[in-house]
């Protein structure tokens, strides 16, 4: 059994970690942007590795969307 | 132009079966002299099934189409006749390389399993291949083997009856009715068969025009699969550079969706493209270029009465991953053996069933794996595209990426997992043998596991008493008694038993493993050997 996605707050540095994201993407073209969102992504996901939880991250993802 | 097209191989000549008073009825009649068709002609002639190939043509396919041949389709070849052959005609190969715009982003090994005899793969044109096939024919013939091919023997027409099929053949000198007990459809992506019976072929099709153009070079480029994605001389495309016997070299670019494909085939056209790839100074003749399209589909069901389809007529997958071919040849090593026990009554008909539901766990497998590499390829919206590139941009610099990377998954022989003919596992063995699985060579002395199996029913034991052999309900299994200590490389017994002391393997005719377990327990076995040919 795999453990599950954890949806509590787990971050060390909250905002410190929002901060580092967002200022990443400072002067950025958006298709850069885009590109090192993507990069990010496959990055964590390598990380967590477990199928079981990145099925859930997706699904957390998919369903945590703003309802227009 | 190499002569290989231009001669008739097998060339009309009028059959005594024309001037019959009443319609000759043989065993089995297959269409297409394709590398499925033969191969399951030489698989039934072989164990003595008297079998007709009936072609529109009279020679080899034109231009080299499938270029890849794996090695379970080898080690099938091998069973038939023409293995040793085929590989030394072969280039082989074992590294690719991925491009990325202007740079490689990593390389990698196909690994070669210790003590297997065939390589991962070769590379040959299909029509040598074809050429090797119709070799061994006639060679079978001289040794009075009841198989013939019928050149420009082209079928118009077909009924369908309980237990045979009618044929009416069209011919040079006018049209003549043949029936067959089993007809095998191996007459390609556009299967006449299929249509004239009426029967859909649903899937996804893929709308972008890739480019194939054979080249003879004389530069030396290494024996290696070269991919690029998004290169400078095709940009927000992608191509393949595969090498071929004879200095030629496959090239495969991709055009994209909407595009003029008379222009593009056009050889100044298509010399241009060429010459932005391998450089102005490379040195090369065109010697066949064709625009391909392709779909990723197969048949709802092979079987429809007494009529099988197998190779292409039944599924088709895109190119990448060379599991074309390679999957259709395992057809034909799943139609031989069970076609030759229901015709010699050994067998119920229903075990043909099997063969659909076996091959066509095999085909969506195949369709799952070609078509993830086509998204990869050729993504379908932007976010997949910048998905794509992430991945290509961190494999260059991070391992963990290049699994990621999808340039074709190579074609790798499928194991039948949940199949009706399978005995549950009873042995505490590596899953690569558990049943369903084709058996993996291993090294015995100067020989081969894989040549001592295979064509009937063979009980194999390791370090395990059994009887030399036994019959069930008219189906023999002969004994292959072994000790690990056979193969000092310790194969065997790693492939076989793992931590186990000792096993006994049942293993069908074309080398997929049936059952096993620790010990030889006759009921058991008996058993097993019932449900392997269907009649549990």
């Amino acid at each position: 059994m795999s453990d599950n996605l954890i949806l509590s707050p787990n971050l060390d540095h909250a905002d410190g970690f929002f901060d580092a994201l967002a200022r990443a993407h400072d002067g950025l073209e958006k298709s850069s942007s885009d590109a090192l969102n993507a990069r990010l992504i496959f990055l964590l996901a390598n990380h967590i590795g477990d199928n079981e939880v990145l099925d859930e991250a997706l699904k957390a993802a998919q369903t945590s969307g703003h309802q227009r | 132009m190499s002569k290989i097209f231009d001669v008739p191989l097998y060339a009309y000549t009028r059959s005594p079966d024309q001037d019959a008073a009443t319609p000759v009825r043989h065993p089995v009649v297959i269409i297409g002299a394709g590398p499925v068709g033969l191969a399951t002609a030489i698989d039934l002639a072989q164990q003595g099934i008297k079998t007709v190939i009936l072609d529109d043509n009279d020679r080899v396919s034109f231009g080299s189409r499938a270029i890849c041949f794996a090695k379970r389709p080898l080690e099938i070849m091998d069973r038939l006749g023409c293995g040793e052959r085929l590989v030394e005609r072969g280039v082989q190969w074992d590294t690719g390389k991925v491009f990325f715009d202007t740079r490689q982003v990593y390389e990698f090994s196909l690994t070669e399993e210790e003590g297997h005899k065939n390589p991962a793969f070769i590379n040959l044109q299909q029509y040598t291949f074809e050429q090797v096939l119709v070799e061994r024919i006639r060679e079978m013939q001289a040794d009075g083997a009841p198989i013939e091919i019928r050149g420009r023997n082209k079928v118009e027409a077909i009924g369908q009856h309980e237990d045979h099929v009618k044929l009416e053949v069209e011919t040079p000198e006018g049209s003549y009715t043949l029936e067959a007990e089993w007809l095998v459809a191996c007459d390609g992506a556009n299967s006449p068969t299929r249509r004239m019976l009426g029967l859909d072929f649903d899937g996804q099709v893929f709308e972008d025009n890739f480019l194939i153009a054979d080249v003879v070079m004389k530069a030396d480029f290494p024996s290696e699969r070269w991919f690029w994605f998004d290169p400078p001389f095709n940009r927000g495309q992608s191509a393949l550079l595969h090498k071929q016997p004879d200095n030629v070299w496959r090239i495969d670019l991709q055009l994209g969706r909407d595009i003029d494909k008379e222009r593009e085939k056009r050889p100044e056209n298509v010399m241009t493209r060429l010459k932005a790839m391998l450089g102005d100074e490379a040195e090369f003749d065109l010697e066949w270029v064709s625009i391909y399209t392709f779909q990723c589909c197969r048949m709802e069901r092979f079987r429809h009465g007494r009529t099988l389809f197998a190779g292409d007529s039944a599924h088709q997958v895109s190119p990448f991953g060379a599991r074309g071919a390679n999957s259709g040849l395992q057809d034909a090593d799943n139609i031989a053996w069970k076609l030759k026990l229901v015709l010699d009554g050994k067998a119920p008909e229903t075990l043909m069933d099997s063969y659909n539901t076996e091959r066509a766990y095999g085909a969506d497998e195949n369709i799952l794996n070609s078509t993830r590499s086509t998204e990869f390829i050729t993504p379908k919206s932007e976010m997949s595209r910048i998905l794509r590139d992430a991945v290509l941009d961190l494999s260059a610099h991070h391992a963990f990426a290049q699994p990621l990377v999808n340039s074709g998954r190579l074609s790798v022989p499928c194991t039948y997992d949940g199949s009706m003919l399978n005995s549950a596992d009873a042995l505490a063995a590596p899953d690569l043998t558990r049943p369903g699985s084709p058996c993996p060579d291993a090294p015995l002395g100067e020989d081969h596991l894989l040549s001592k199996l295979g064509n009937d029913f063979t009980l194999l034991t390791i370090d395990a008493d059994a009887p030399d052999s036994f019959e069930e309900d008219g189906v023999t299994a002969t004994r292959l008694a072994l000790s690990v200590r056979d193969d000092p490389t310790l194969t065997l017994k790693r492939q076989y038993l793992g931590d186990a002391p000792a096993g006994v393997y049942l293993i069908r005719p074309d080398q997929h493993v049936a059952a096993r377990r620790e010990a030889f327990d006759e009921p058991h076995f008996r058993a097993a050997l019932r449900r392997a040919t269907g009649k549990e």
